[in-house]
């Protein structure tokens, strides 16, 4: 294991924290949109949204993600295998997420909601200036363990061909022949990406505590 | 599109197979690693502190990686200590170990959910430890760590399909392969997606009426 294969391991996850962000914050606004759609007063768009939830979370990543990447080029879109796999995790975590947010939207006080009709703000306005700050605070701990178990579950994605952490660790291991050390740093860049992340949910934690009551 | 019945003769007994590893590998390192996780939260509460350190360190390890490293490291790593696993155990012993970690953050914030006051009135009524254990301790925790149970049994239901990955021949690895094979990927991948999902909603609706008996039983006691 010499500093050369660490330095490969080290430029590869940056690959997983790229397709991580971006899953978690398209699954955030996805996931927005979805649980709005599961707390309408349409029951069709709630069912819906149900079902939507109920599927992405009930069955295996690793299955949605083979699927999704075999699919796209079926309905004649030919996208590299990355594009796919931001699709796949985008998909999964916005069914968790989604599921989050519906308990924080549930959470809003019905008397802000009241107030702000009073001023007369409109739908939109309430949605975005009202319910969903309050929303995302209040399940920004939930966002922390969602972002934390995408960066995991990003690993999945080496299957579909993407060179992330986990599929360097495993090419360099068939090249080099020795998979132990290169599992275990990937698994140690893993902890330390976590470890960072567990780190700042923390501090904006903190930091977005007021107007929360304890 | 003919009904082939050649086709459930050719393809019956291998989905049957599949399936039945899938269960065997779900079930058995399920209830490896809940005994692994009672005992690792157990110990972190009632051992020495060395040993407390040490179990945390295990457990971090294992919730901050990916459960793919964990089984690539145990796989393939493992041969270069001497450890070599077929397949099977190797994806059951991971799978198991995986589980206890997060199963053992379960029963730790069981354990601290009791009440103070039930262990309080325990020693006043002259229980000994194990007693205490035995006969609040647990009893009051089972009902506590239900939902959470169930919770994580789903996910290592889910995550039996990365188990593929290292040639486990479980439902995963055999309907991709049979998928590949017929020309028919992207439907044989969401027939699976279908399947997990409702293995899924099953052990779901089984996991509440589980807890609405367990916890209906211990009021009544």
């Amino acid at each position: 294991m010499t500093a050369q294969l660490f330095l490969l391991l080290v430029q590869a996850c940056g690959w997983t924290v790229f397709i991580s962000v971006i899953s978690i914050v398209l699954g955030l606004l996805l996931g927005t949109v979805v649980s709005a759609a599961m707390l309408s007063s349409s029951r069709s768009l709630a069912l819906a949204g149900r079902i939507f939830v109920s599927f992405f979370r009930g069955s295996p990543l690793l299955v949605q993600l083979l699927l999704i990447y075999n699919l796209l080029p079926m309905l004649g879109l030919n996208v590299p295998s990355m594009v796919a796999a931001i699709v796949g995790l985008s998909l999964c975590t916005a069914a968790y997420q989604a599921e989050n947010l519906r308990g924080g939207f549930a959470s809003v006080p019905a008397g802000l909601l009241e107030a702000a009709d009073m001023l007369g703000l409109s739908p939109f306005q309430q949605f975005w200036r009202i319910r969903a700050p309050i929303a995302l605070r209040m399940t920004l701990p939930a966002l922390a363990n969602e972002s934390i178990m995408i960066l995991k579950a990003s690993s999945l994605v080496s299957v579909v061909g993407v060179v992330e952490l986990t599929r360097m660790a495993q090419d360099l291991s068939a090249s080099t022949f020795i998979p132990l050390p290169l599992f275990a740093a990937a698994a140690f860049i893993y902890l330390v990406i976590n470890g960072i992340v567990a780190l700042g949910f923390k501090k904006a934690e903190n930091s977005f505590r007021w107007g929360i009551k304890a | 599109m003919t009904f082939d019945i050649n086709l459930i003769y050719s393809l019956g007994p291998t989905l049957l197979r599949a399936t039945g590893v899938t269960l065997m590998v779900w079930l058995g390192a399920t209830l490896v690693a809940i005994v692994l996780g009672f005992f690792v939260a157990f110990g972190r509460r009632y051992g020495p502190r060395a040993l407390d350190a040490a179990l945390r360190v295990y457990v971090e390890v294992i919730r901050g990686t990916p459960f793919l490293i964990q089984l690539f490291l145990l796989y393939y790593g493992g041969p270069f200590i001497g450890l070599v696993l077929d397949p099977v155990p190797a994806g059951l012993i991971g799978l198991a170990i995986y589980g206890g970690a997060y199963f053992s953050e379960i029963f730790r914030a069981g354990f601290e959910s009791v009440p103070t006051g039930h262990i309080e009135a325990g020693v006043c009524l002259g229980l000994d430890q194990g007693q205490i254990v035995r006969r609040i301790l647990i009893p009051e925790m089972t009902t506590l760590v239900m939902p959470p149970i169930v919770n994580m049994m789903i996910v290592l239901l889910k995550e039996t399909a990365v188990l593929s990955v290292v040639t486990v021949p479980e439902l995963t690895f055999q309907i991709s392969a049979i998928g590949s094979e017929k020309y028919a990927f992207v439907e044989a991948m969401f027939l699976l997606a279908c399947f997990y999902w409702g293995l899924v909603e099953l052990c779901g609706t089984l996991g509440r009426a589980a807890e609405a008996r367990f916890s209906r039983l211990r009021l009544t006691r």
